[in-house]
Order: C-alpha cells, then sequence, then structure tokens
C-alpha cells in the first residue's frame, strides 16, 4: 500500500517532469522563436515546480524571478526587435538532424553509462561541508541566507561584480553614436558667452536696418 | 515506480542537457535558438546540483546552483547585446556568417 504523500508527490514529479522536457523539445523544434522563447519560460516554470519538490523553495523562486522576470523578456525583446526572415532560417534544418541526433544519443549513453556505474560512498554524508539543517529548525531561505553572506560571501560579491561586468559590457557593446541626430549638448550650452551670440545695434530712428 | 530518488531527477537532468546539446546542432541558422540552448544545457545542470545537494544533505549545492543561475544571467545579457550589433552590421544572424574573425 503506497501513502497517499508519496503518490500524489510522485504524480507531481511525473507531470512537472514531462511537461519540462516536453516544452524542452519544443524550444529547439518550434517554427517560431518567440514560441521558442515562451516554451522556455514554460521549461523553467515547471522545472521550479521540481526543485519545491525537492525542498529547494528560495532557488525556485530565485529561478522564477530571474528567468521568467529577466531574461525570458531579453530574450523576447531582442526576438521582436530583429527584423529576421524566419523562413530562411529554417533551411538546412533537416541537414543537421542525421548529425545531431547521433551526437544526442551517444551523449545520452554515456551519460546513462556515468550513472549506472556509479556509487555514492556512505561517508559522503557526514562530510557535508554545510549541512542542511532539519527543517523545523531552520527554514530553506534562512539556511541559504546563513552560509551566503557568511562563509560564501567573497563569491558572493564576485557574482555581483560579474552581473556590473555584463551590465557595463551590454551598455558599452549595444550603444552607438548616429550621424545626423540633433542632440542637446548641455556642456556647449552653459559655456557659451553673452558676446557670442548677442549683437546689439543701434539703429538711427527713421533709417531702417 | 512512485518513490522518487535521485535517479529520477537525474535522468530528466539528463534529457534536458541532451536536448540542449541537439538543439546547438539543430538550429545552424539560428544563434538566439542556439542561446536558449545553452541556457537549457544550464538548466539541466542546475538540476543536478540540486538533486545532489539534497539526497547528500549538502546545503553548498544550492549555493553553487545559484551562482550558476548568476553567470547564467550574465551570459545571456552578453550573448544578446552581441548578436544585436552583429545583427546591425550584417543583417544576419547565421552562424554560417560568422566568420570575418578567422584568419
Amino acid at each position: 500500500m503506497i501513502l497517499p504523500g508519496v503518490l500524489i508527490s510522485g504524480l507531481a514529479f511525473y507531470l512537472f517532469a514531462f511537461i519540462t522536457v516536453a516544452s524542452g523539445v519544443m524550444v529547439i523544434s518550434a517554427r517560431n522563436p518567440v514560441h521558442s522563447v515562451l516554451f522556455l519560460i514554460l521549461a523553467f516554470f515547471n522545472s521550479a515546480a521540481l526543485f519545491v519538490l525537492l525542498g529547494a523553495e528560495f532557488l525556485a523562486m530565485i529561478m522564477v524571478v530571474v528567468y521568467v522576470g529577466a531574461v525570458a523578456v531579453l530574450f523576447l525583446f531582442v526576438v521582436m526587435m530583429l527584423d529576421i526572415n524566419f523562413v530562411e532560417m529554417r533551411q538546412g534544418f533537416l541537414q543537421y538532424l542525421p548529425l545531431g541526433a547521433l551526437i544526442g544519443l551517444i551523449l545520452l549513453i554515456e551519460l546513462a553509462m556515468v550513472a549506472g556505474a556509479w556509487v555514492i560512498s556512505p561517508e559522503a554524508e557526514s562530510v557535508a561541508a554545510v549541512p542542511i539543517p532539519p527543517i523545523e529548525v531552520t527554514h530553506n531561505t534562512e539556511a541559504i541566507g546563513n552560509v551566503l553572506y557568511t562563509k560564501y560571501v567573497y563569491l558572493f560579491e564576485a557574482s555581483g561584480l560579474i552581473l556590473l561586468v555584463a551590465m557595463i559590457g551590454s551598455i558599452v557593446l549595444t550603444l552607438r553614436q548616429r550621424e545626423g541626430v540633433r542632440k542637446q549638448s548641455i556642456a556647449r550650452q552653459i559655456t557659451r558667452k553673452r558676446d557670442e551670440t548677442i549683437e546689439v545695434k543701434d539703429v538711427p530712428s527713421g533709417s531702417g536696418v | 515506480m512512485l518513490e522518487i530518488g535521485l535517479a529520477h531527477y537525474l535522468s530528466v537532468a539528463a534529457i534536458l542537457f541532451t536536448l540542449g546539446m541537439f538543439g546547438i546542432f539543430l538550429n545552424r541558422k539560428n544563434v538566439i535558438i542556439i542561446l536558449m540552448s545553452i541556457e537549457l544545457m544550464l538548466l539541466a545542470v542546475n538540476i543536478n546540483l540540486v538533486a545532489f545537494s539534497v539526497h547528500l544533505g549538502d546545503l553548498v549545492g544550492q549555493i553553487f546552483a545559484m551562482f550558476v543561475l548568476t553567470v547564467a544571467a550574465a551570459e545571456a545579457a552578453i550573448g544578446l547585446a552581441i548578436l544585436v550589433v552583429y545583427f546591425r552590421n550584417r543583417g544576419s544572424i547565421a552562424v554560417e556568417d560568422i566568420n570575418m574573425m578567422k584568419g
């Protein structure tokens, strides 16, 4: 007799895993890149649900915020901004199919062999660097916060630096100076003098300029 | 069958990783789909990290998955910026046309 809790979480795992894999297939095979991005969002949502099933709630929520809120919107923006002929892009799709399928199959077999031939050492749990505290004492978010800001604070700062470099890099890459565009030059505005711009004419009355 | 263990999560991650690899080979004309395939592969790596973290009772796997997430976001931003600049200069995003830097 299977316990109802186990049954529900097992069925939930199969549902989320199936949707994740199916939307992964659609990401690489959809005709329209906009649909690909939307299926990517679906895949990330469902893997966030898998994380919740595993008990990593904080990472699941971060996943939704970062990927669905930022990365997917970025992708959608770029896909819709570029003016591309989507029909032409599909040419050569079947040409690479046999090679890609062969390499994918080899990779999958290799991964299965690695997973099959390998066991976890029994003392692995006792040498954990940061053991997960029991859920009644500390919940997942608090446990991550406790180590992230103490033991891994340098790595945390380094990842902030990576994001800063990425931000500056993408601004520098996409910034462009265009010719023939009228722009306000504040430096020139505030440095001009009265003598350069205004000329006072003393016009005698009745003779005109 | 319904008792979900480490092997189930590893299988999902392996399938997703293979799909990402397959997508890179399949979509040679579209760099955007290749970037999305890389995101799929990073997602598979994250699932592996979290599954092992929970199975071994070690929180470091989840911390590391967070750093992978950060790097993935930075990579997506830089990659899309390069893509936009490339499209502005060449008017195409096909991988075969990216040969200006050779030799």
